[in-house]
């Protein structure tokens, strides 16, 4: 039984077009791929061997058998809880502001936006010299964790309000207009129902820029992470971090130091997923729907 | 059902009324059959500075059933969120004219909407339960009124009142998305019923619902008029017919230069009045289907 014609196939031209541009997706993401499985490889094929006790405990050393990246790991994590605890509220709230009271006919909510957006593309390398300039010189804090937690709080305070403003616009006005027909004041409506009902995406836009921060080296080095810390990093102290050891290691001319810096990257890399997969399990826990 | 009777005799307080003036005008001596609970007149509403709606003025009536109809666009939806100063929320939106609640003026200087929208309940046309448990939706309201005594009991008597206890009292702590669309809807009005208002504002409640669920919401309204005045805004005629007491038919006037619609009242009566015998031609063809 033959295919009457209306029904029968589209043209050649329609069908080569079709299969040519997914063959065009399917070398994009394989591009992507490729790349970041030849990079995960060639780490862990040379460094991890070197992922050991001495690696997370010791402090660095100029003999790399002893060298160990502890003080930058800890002086990592102590600047994430930090910037953790400086960046959320700031950044939430000027979100909230932005979006649940600011009246946007007024000229300076509207500079207020284009402000952050703009800041959001500003090179991490700027934000590291105005740290430099203002906060280690200006105000005499000194080289310290502190001013290190503080620019990465400047570098990612765009994102998380980015971020923030997109989960709390997600939540919709009915959910509003049902708590304020009920008596209850903006206070009450934005503690009561808009903020718990954006949570969900602000953790994870917030962890996101975290784990973004978490890599970061160039303003990091401005501001004065040394790269040979022997103790444990302190609030007002001198400072390392991961990424400036790894940097420094590779600097140097000696093959083992090369290594140790592969073994330094999968610790990294380690940190880093595991912040994604937390923010994506709880982007899924907790996901709503409307 | 009747250890809530106390609820709507309860003093009316609205910050910045005058109580004595107040029992003055509930007071028995004027006991006219019908009460008059809102006393509208001159009613402008303008967004943008363009009128959605002018000229209303009416009365409307404790303890009865008025419903809003007339065609989309008509201004219906935007009158009935003047009764609770939702309109407030829209910051382009201008509200002109009078609307007095017992004798007190709800756009008076000295009223807080907030204890305004306290006094009269909404609830919209979409169900628009909270993304919490259904015991926590009731529960909001009396939360931020701080009215934290017998909160169980307060919830359990508001959900036996929107004829829903039955059917979630061994799941409270479920979220209220489980439930079914009129389920969710009847949830709303328990929710609005917790914090013992005294009207109930109804725009288009049953428009996304399914024939039974409307059925369900329509005998409540029976139900519940015996304590409240609700006001509803509906574009279904036969429900207008089946739930009023009395209805309000509104209509649009075009501005064809300016493109500009606004909406008018045309025809306030009893509700067999307005189906039945219309003094207003425009009535007439809208309620036997010649327009709209």
């Amino acid at each position: 039984m033959s295919v009457p014609e209306a029904l029968g196939r589209r043209s050649q031209g329609d069908r080569v077009r079709g299969t040519a541009f997914y063959v065009l997706l399917l070398v994009s993401v394989t591009i992507g791929f490729l790349l970041l499985g030849v990079l995960l490889v060639d780490v862990f094929r040379k460094g991890i061997g070197y992922v050991d006790l001495t690696l997370l405990n010791e402090p660095n050393s100029s003999d790399p058998n002893k060298a160990g990246a502890g003080p930058a790991i800890r002086g990592t994590i102590y600047m994430m809880i930090l910037l953790l605890v400086f960046v959320v509220p700031i950044g939430v709230g000027t979100a909230l502001y932005l979006e649940e009271y600011a009246n946007r006919e007024r000229w300076y909510n509207r500079l207020l936006e284009i402000n952050i957006q703009n800041l959001a593309a500003v090179p991490s390398i700027v934000y590291g010299i105005l740290g430099l300039a203002f906060l280690v010189r200006g105000i005499g804090l000194g080289q310290v964790l502190l001013a290190g937690a503080l620019i990465l709080t400047l570098l990612v305070l765009p994102t998380v309000i980015v971020a923030s403003r997109e989960a709390i616009r997600a939540v919709p006005d009915s959910i509003r207009q049902g708590a304020y027909a009920l008596g209850a004041t903006q206070w009450q409506v934005v503690w009561r129902q808009v903020l718990p009902a954006a949570i969900p995406g602000i953790a994870t836009g917030s962890i996101l820029a975290l784990a973004r921060a978490i890599g970061e080296t160039a303003p990091l080095l401005l501001v004065g992470a040394l790269t040979y810390v022997a103790v444990n990093p302190t609030l007002l102290g001198s400072f390392t971090a991961l990424p400036v050891q790894i940097y420094q290691w590779i600097a140097r001319p000696q093959e083992e130091f090369r290594i140790l810096a592969a073994a330094g990257i999968i610790v990294l890399l380690a940190i880093l997923l595991t912040m994604n997969a937390f923010a994506i399990w709880l982007r899924n826990h907790y996901q709503r729907r409307w | 059902m009747s250890d809530m009777e106390s609820a709507p005799s309860a003093p009316v307080t609205i910050a910045g009324m005058d109580e004595k003036l107040l029992a003055e005008r509930r007071g028995t001596g004027s006991s006219t059959r019908r009460d008059v609970l809102f006393d509208v007149a001159d009613l402008r509403v303008e967004y943008s500075g363009v009128a959605a709606l002018k000229d209303v003025t009416l009365e409307i009536y404790k303890n009865h059933v008025t419903a809003f109809i007339g065609p989309s666009g008509c201004g219906k939806s935007t009158f009935i969120r003047c009764f609770n100063r939702m309109n407030d929320l829209i910051p382009t939106a201008a509200v002109d004219g009078r609307i007095l609640y017992h004798g007190i003026d709800l756009y008076g200087p000295d009223v807080d909407s907030v204890e305004v929208r306290k006094r009269i309940g909404m609830v919209f046309q979409k169900p628009n339960p909270f993304p919490k448990s259904i015991y926590d939706n009731v529960a909001f309201g009396p939360r931020v009124l701080g009215w934290k005594k017998n909160l169980d009991e307060r919830v359990e008597e508001a959900l036996r009142h929107a004829a829903l206890w039955d059917e979630v009292k061994n799941r409270l702590k479920a979220s209220a998305y489980s439930l079914s669309g009129g389920q969710q809807q009847r949830l709303c009005i328990a929710r609005c019923l917790a914090v013992e208002p005294d009207v109930l504002l109804m725009d288009e409640p049953a428009s996304a619902l399914d024939p039974i669920s409307t059925t369900s919401i329509e005998d409540l309204m029976h139900e519940l008029k015996r304590e409240f005045t609700i006001v509803i805004v509906t574009h279904n005629m036969q429900q207008a017919a089946r739930v009023a007491d009395m209805t309000a038919f509104f209509s649009v006037e075009v501005d064809e230069e300016r493109d500009h619609r606004t909406g008018i009242l045309v025809e306030y009566d009893q509700t067999p009045t307005i189906f039945t015998n219309p003094s207003d031609k425009r009535t007439e063809d809208y309620v036997t289907g010649r327009f709209g």
